[in-house]
C-alpha cells in the first residue's frame, strides 16, 4: 500500500521545503522525502547570504521576486529567520574592475532593474570603513542582507508541516516508476508513495534522481568551503563580496566573521563527508588578509564545506522534465541558491498548480543540456 | 633533535602527541629507521601525565611520585632513537590522504606522512554543577598542570571534589609539595563499590592496587574526606565563596572555600580523530566515545592508528605499550625487514594486558554519577564558550531538536573555540536523557578543522603548493 499525495518533493533543503510550503499554501497535500534531515547539507550550512547583487542576468527576475518574500518572511513562515537587511557590497579591487561594474549596472537599468547602485571610493569607505584603501569603489544592493540558513530551512519545513505537508526524514528515494497517471516512489524504508507530480529538489543528489528518470544532467558535485573566526570587534555591517577573486565576507552580531566565496573542498555523496582543501583555504585567508587589514589579528576556529550541485553554466535547472510527464526539476543552484529558495518554491508551486508562471524560467530549462545526452 | 627548526615536508611516520603513547611510538618507529616526527603543542614533551617532565621546577622526586619520573625514560628512549621531536607544534588538521597541517614557530606547515599515529590522549570529563564556571573553580588537572610546570601550590582554603584516581593523586602531590587541603568531597556513588566487587580479583593483580591504597591512606591522614557526596554547588558573587553539598539523601551543608578543584575522570580527546570521520562508538562503561580500532590501534581510516588514552582510557603504562604496538604495525607496513630488530609483539601485548588488568574495576568504581554528568537544574551552564544552559538544551529537545548538530545550529553550543571539548559529552548525555534514548543514538558533534584555533595570518602565509604557484606564474 502506498501513501498518496498531490505531489512528492524529493529533498529537504530550502528549495524542497519552500516548494512544499507553497504547495500546501495552495491547498495541495505534498509529501517531502529527505534522506537525512531538513537543512542537513548546503541549505543548512551555507553563508546565509540573501543577495540580489551580482547575479546572472537570467536569475535577476527570480531573485527580485524572491526578495519580496524575504522582506515578509516572518509573515510567510512564522519566524524572521534571522534575516537582517544591511546591504551587500561588491567591492572593485581595481579601476578596470570598477569600469566593468559600471557597464553591468547600466545593463540592469536598461532591463528595468534598479537594485544595484554603482558607488565610488567615498561611499564604499562609508559603508565598509575597514576595506583596504586601494579599492576604488563598487556596487551596493541596499536591500540585500543575510539570514540564518539552518533556522530558515527549518522554519519553511515547520510551516509546511503546519499547513498539512508530510515531511519524511531519514528515508532515501530508491526508485521512481510511472503507474498510469501517477508516479510511484519507492524508498530505502521499504515504503512507497504515489502522486501525479514529483519535484526533484535533491541538491547534490539531484543528478541521481534525474538519472533514475533516464534524463541525465551534467551536474557536478561541489563542496564550497567556509571558515569562521573567533570574535572580533564589530567593524562591518554589510556582506562584502568580490568577483575577481573569490570572497564573500560577513560579520555576525556576536563578532565572529564568516569567510566564504566558493573555494571548493571535496565531497563524497555516499558518506555525506566533505574534506577541505587547505591550499584553497589559504588563498581565501590571503584575500581577507589583503582586503581587511583588521582581520590580520583574527583567529580561525572552524572551517567546513557543504555539499551542493553545480551546473556547467552556473545557473540552476528549474521547470518541467523534458522527458517525463509530471516531473519537475529544481536543483543545480551552483552555490547561490539560498536567496532564491522562497521565490523559486513559490513559482514552482504556481507552475504545478496552474501549469504556468509569469516569471521567465526558459533559460533554466533542462533541455539546454540536450546535446550532452 | 628539538626546537623550532623547519619541519620536513615528508616523513614516514607522523606521531601526534608526545605523551606516553606518542613518545613510545615515535621511539620504536625511528629505531626501525623510519623518518619519524613527534608533534606536540606543549613547550616540552610528556603529555598530561608526564607534563614538563624535562623542565619541571619540582625536583624533589617524592612530590610528583616515582610513576611521574618514569616519563623521563620514555623521553630518553625517544631522544636516542633519531626521531624528530617538535614541541610547540599544534596539529590543527589532518586529512585522509595523510596531510598533516601544523602550526609551528609562528607558521603553518603542511607535511605528508605515510602513516599517522594519533596519540592525543585524554581530557578531563566535564563536571557541570551549578557554579562550575565561577572564578575560583577549576579542574584538578588544571591545578596539576600548574604544579608540574611551574611548581605552583594553591593557597587558601582548597577543596577537591569528585571521583577517580587522579583526584587522589593530585591531593597527595599537593600535600607533599607543602600545600593544605581543607576537604575532599568524594562523589563516588556508594553503589559503585558493590558493582566493582566482581572485578576485584583482576584488580588485585594490578600494580595500581597497593599504590592506590597507600596514596589514599596518606591523604586521609591529613585531609577530611567526606564520602557519598550526591550534590555539589559552587556559590559566590563574581568568585567562589562557598560550596553547598549533601551526602546521600541528607540535608545541604555549606563549606567556605577559596578554590574548588573538580575532577571526575578523564575521557579520550577525540576531536582530531573525529574530524576526519574515524568511526567511534559509545562506551557504556567509560561513558565516552572511543574509536573503533584493532589490536594494533588501526582505525577505520587506512594508515591512521590511534594509541594511548585517545583510544580508550587505559592509563600511562598501557598507553606506552599501545604506542609501541602502533609503531610495530607502522614498521611492518613501511619497512618489514626492520621488524625483527624491535621488541617482540607478543611481549608488548603481554605487558599491555598486565597494565590493563583491573581497568574494569577502576572504570566501574569510579564511574561518575548521572547527577554530576547531566545537570538536573535548568540554569546550569553546559557550553561555557557560548553560555548555553541545560534548560535551553532540554527546551530545544522538546521542540524536536534531536541531536548535538541541530543543537549547534539553534543554540551555538559547541561552536566556540573549544569545539565542544568542554561540553560535548554533557550535551550528548543531556539530549539522550531528555529523549529517553541511548547516547549512541544521539551521536556527537560533527567536528571541523581546525581542531585548534589558528591565526588567519598563518593560514594566509601558508606555503602554496606547486600547482598554485604555477597557475599564478602563467597568468
Amino acid at each position: 500500500m502506498s501513501t498518496t499525495g498531490d505531489a512528492i518533493v524529493i529533498g529537504g533543503g530550502i528549495h524542497g521545503c519552500s516548494t512544499a510550503l507553497h504547495l500546501a499554501l495552495r491547498g495541495l497535500k505534498p509529501i517531502l522525502i529527505e534522506k537525512d534531515h531538513a537543512g542537513r547539507h548546503a541549505s543548512g550550512v551555507n553563508a546565509g547570504g540573501v543577495r540580489q547583487l551580482a547575479r546572472h542576468l537570467d536569475e535577476v527576475p527570480l531573485s527580485v521576486a524572491s526578495m519580496e518574500l524575504w522582506e515578509r518572511i516572518a509573515d510567510l513562515v512564522g519566524d524572521d529567520c534571522g534575516f537582517k537587511s544591511e546591504g551587500q557590497v561588491l567591492v572593485a579591487e581595481t579601476e578596470a574592475e570598477l569600469e566593468g561594474f559600471r557597464d553591468r549596472v547600466d545593463e540592469l537599468r536598461l532591463r528595468g532593474f534598479t537594485q544595484e547602485e554603482l558607488i565610488g571610493r567615498a561611499e564604499l569607505k562609508r559603508l565598509v570603513p575597514a576595506v583596504s584603501d586601494t579599492c576604488p569603489g563598487g556596487i551596493v544592493s541596499r536591500r540585500d542582507g543575510a539570514a540564518e540558513p539552518f533556522r530558515t530551512t527549518q522554519a519553511f519545513r515547520r510551516k509546511a508541516v503546519a499547513l498539512g505537508a508530510k515531511v519524511l526524514e531519514g528515508i532515501t528515494v530508491t526508485g521512481l516508476a510511472r503507474n498510469g497517471s501517477t508516479w510511484r516512489i519507492s524508498t530505502s524504508a521499504g515504503t512507497s508513495y504515489e502522486a501525479p507530480v514529483v519535484v526533484n529538489a535533491a541538491g547534490a543528489w539531484a543528478g541521481r534522481i534525474a538519472a533514475m528518470l533516464g534524463e541525465p544532467v551534467p551536474l557536478e558535485v561541489i563542496a564550497p568551503m567556509l571558515m569562521i573566526t573567533s570574535r572580533m570587534p564589530l567593524f562591518i555591517s554589510p556582506v562584502v563580496i568580490l568577483r575577481g577573486r573569490k570572497l564573500s565576507f560577513k560579520q555576525f552580531a556576536n563578532g565572529t566573521a564568516l569567510i566564504g566565496g566558493g573555494h571548493l573542498g571535496r565531497a563524497d555523496l555516499d558518506s555525506n563527508r566533505t574534506e577541505l582543501d587547505l591550499a584553497k583555504l589559504a588563498e581565501s585567508a590571503r584575500t581577507v588578509w589583503e582586503l581587511f587589514p583588521i582581520m590580520r589579528q583574527a583567529t580561525i576556529v572552524r572551517a567546513w564545506a557543504g555539499i551542493e550541485a553545480r551546473m556547467p553554466d552556473d545557473i540552476p535547472v528549474i521547470g518541467p522534465s523534458a522527458t517525463s510527464e509530471g516531473i519537475y526539476h529544481q536543483f543545480g543552484f551552483s552555490a547561490h541558491g539560498f536567496q532564491l529558495g522562497p521565490g523559486v518554491g513559490a513559482l514552482m508551486a504556481e507552475l504545478i498548480a496552474t501549469g504556468s508562471t509569469n516569471l521567465p524560467i526558459a533559460p533554466f530549462s533542462i533541455t539546454r543540456f540536450g546535446s550532452s545526452r | 633533535m628539538t626546537g623550532a627548526a623547519a619541519l620536513d615536508d615528508k616523513v614516514d611516520v607522523a606521531v601526534i602527541g608526545a605523551g606516553p603513547a606518542g613518545l613510545a611510538a615515535g621511539a620504536l618507529s625511528a629505531r626501525a629507521g623510519l623518518a619519524t616526527v613527534v608533534l606536540d603543542e606543549n613547550p616540552a614533551p610528556g603529555g598530561q601525565i608526564y607534563r614538563a617532565i624535562t623542565t619541571t621546577p619540582v625536583q624533589r622526586k617524592e612530590i610528583l611520585g616515582t610513576d611521574y619520573w618514569h616519563g623521563r625514560e620514555l623521553v630518553r628512549e625517544l631522544e636516542s632513537s633519531g626521531a624528530r621531536l617538535a614541541t610547540g607544534a599544534t596539529v590543527w588538521s589532518i586529512s585522509r590522504d595523510l596531510e598533516v597541517a601544523v602550526s609551528h614557530g609562528g607558521r603553518a606547515h603542511l607535511l605528508h606522512a605515510r602513516r599517522i599515529v594519533i596519540a592525543t590522549g585524554a581530557l578531563e570529563r566535564p563536571f557541570p554543577v551549578p557554579g562550575w564556571t565561577l572564578p575560583g573553580v577549576m579542574t584538578a588537572g588544571g591545578a596539576q598542570t600548574l604544579l608540574k610546570s611551574s611548581g605552583l601550590v594553591p593557597e587558601g582554603r582548597v577543596v577537591l571534589a569528585g571521583t577517580g584516581p587522579l583526584l587522589w593523586l593530585l591531593a597527595a602531590q599537593l600535600l607533599r609539595a607543602g600545600g593544605a587541603i581543607t576537604a575532599i568531597l568524594d562523589t563516588t556513588p556508594r553503589q559503585n563499590y558493590v558493582r566493582a566487587l566482581r572485578h576485584a580479583p583482576a584488580f588485585v593483580l594490578s600494580p595500581y592496587l597497593i599504590k592506590g591504597l597507600r596514596m589514599m591512606a596518606e591523604v586521609r591522614r591529613k585531609v577530611r574526606v567526606i564520602s557519598g557526596v550526591t550534590r555539589l554547588e559552587a556559590v559566590g558573587e563574581g568568585k567562589l565563596k562557598e560550596i553547598i553539598f549533601a551526602t546521600g539523601n541528607g540535608a545541604a551543608a555549606r563549606m567556605a572555600a577559596d578554590l574548588l578543584l573538580l575532577h571526575q575522570g578523564v575521557v579520550p580527546n577525540v576531536n582530531l580523530a573525529m574530524s576526519i570521520g574515524i568511526v567511534h562508538r559509545w562506551d557504556g562503561l567509560q561513558l565516552c566515545w572511543v574509536p573503533e580500532i584493532d589490536r594494533h590501534g588501526n582505525s577505520s581510516v587506512p594508515d591512521i592508528a590511534i594509541a594511548g588514552d585517545g583510544a580508550g582510557i587505559g592509563g600511562a603504562v598501557a598507553a606506552a605499550e599501545r604506542g609501541r604496538l602502533a609503531a610495530i604495525a607502522a614498521v611492518r607496513a613501511l619497512a618489514p625487514a626492520a621488524v625483527s630488530g624491535l621488541p617482540a609483539e607478543q611481549a608488548v601485548m603481554q605487558a599491555l594486558a598486565k597494565a590493563e588488568a583491573g581497568r574494569a574495576f577502576l572504570d566501574t568504581l569510579y564511574q561518575p554519577s548521572a547527577d554530576f554528568r547531566i545537570p538536573a537544574g535548568d540554569d546550569t551552564i553546559v557550553c561555557r564558550c557560548e553560555e548555553v544552559t541545560a534548560g535551553q538544551i532540554r527546551a530545544n529537545v522538546a521542540l524536536g531538536c534531536e541531536g548535538p548538530n541541530q543543537m549547534k545550529s539553534f543554540l551555538r553550543c559547541g561552536m566556540g573555540p573549544c569545539q565542544g571539548r568542554l561540553c560535548g559529552l554533557t550535551v550528548t548525555e543531556t539530549i539522550a536523557a531528555a529523549r529517553g534514548v541511548s547516547p549512541a543514538q544521539v551521536g556527537y558533534y560533527r567536528l571541523r578543522p581546525p581542531v585548534k584555533p589558528i591565526p588567519l595570518a598563518e593560514v594566509a602565509a601558508m606555503p602554496q603548493p606547486e600547482s598554485a604557484v604555477k597557475a599564478v606564474v602563467r597568468r
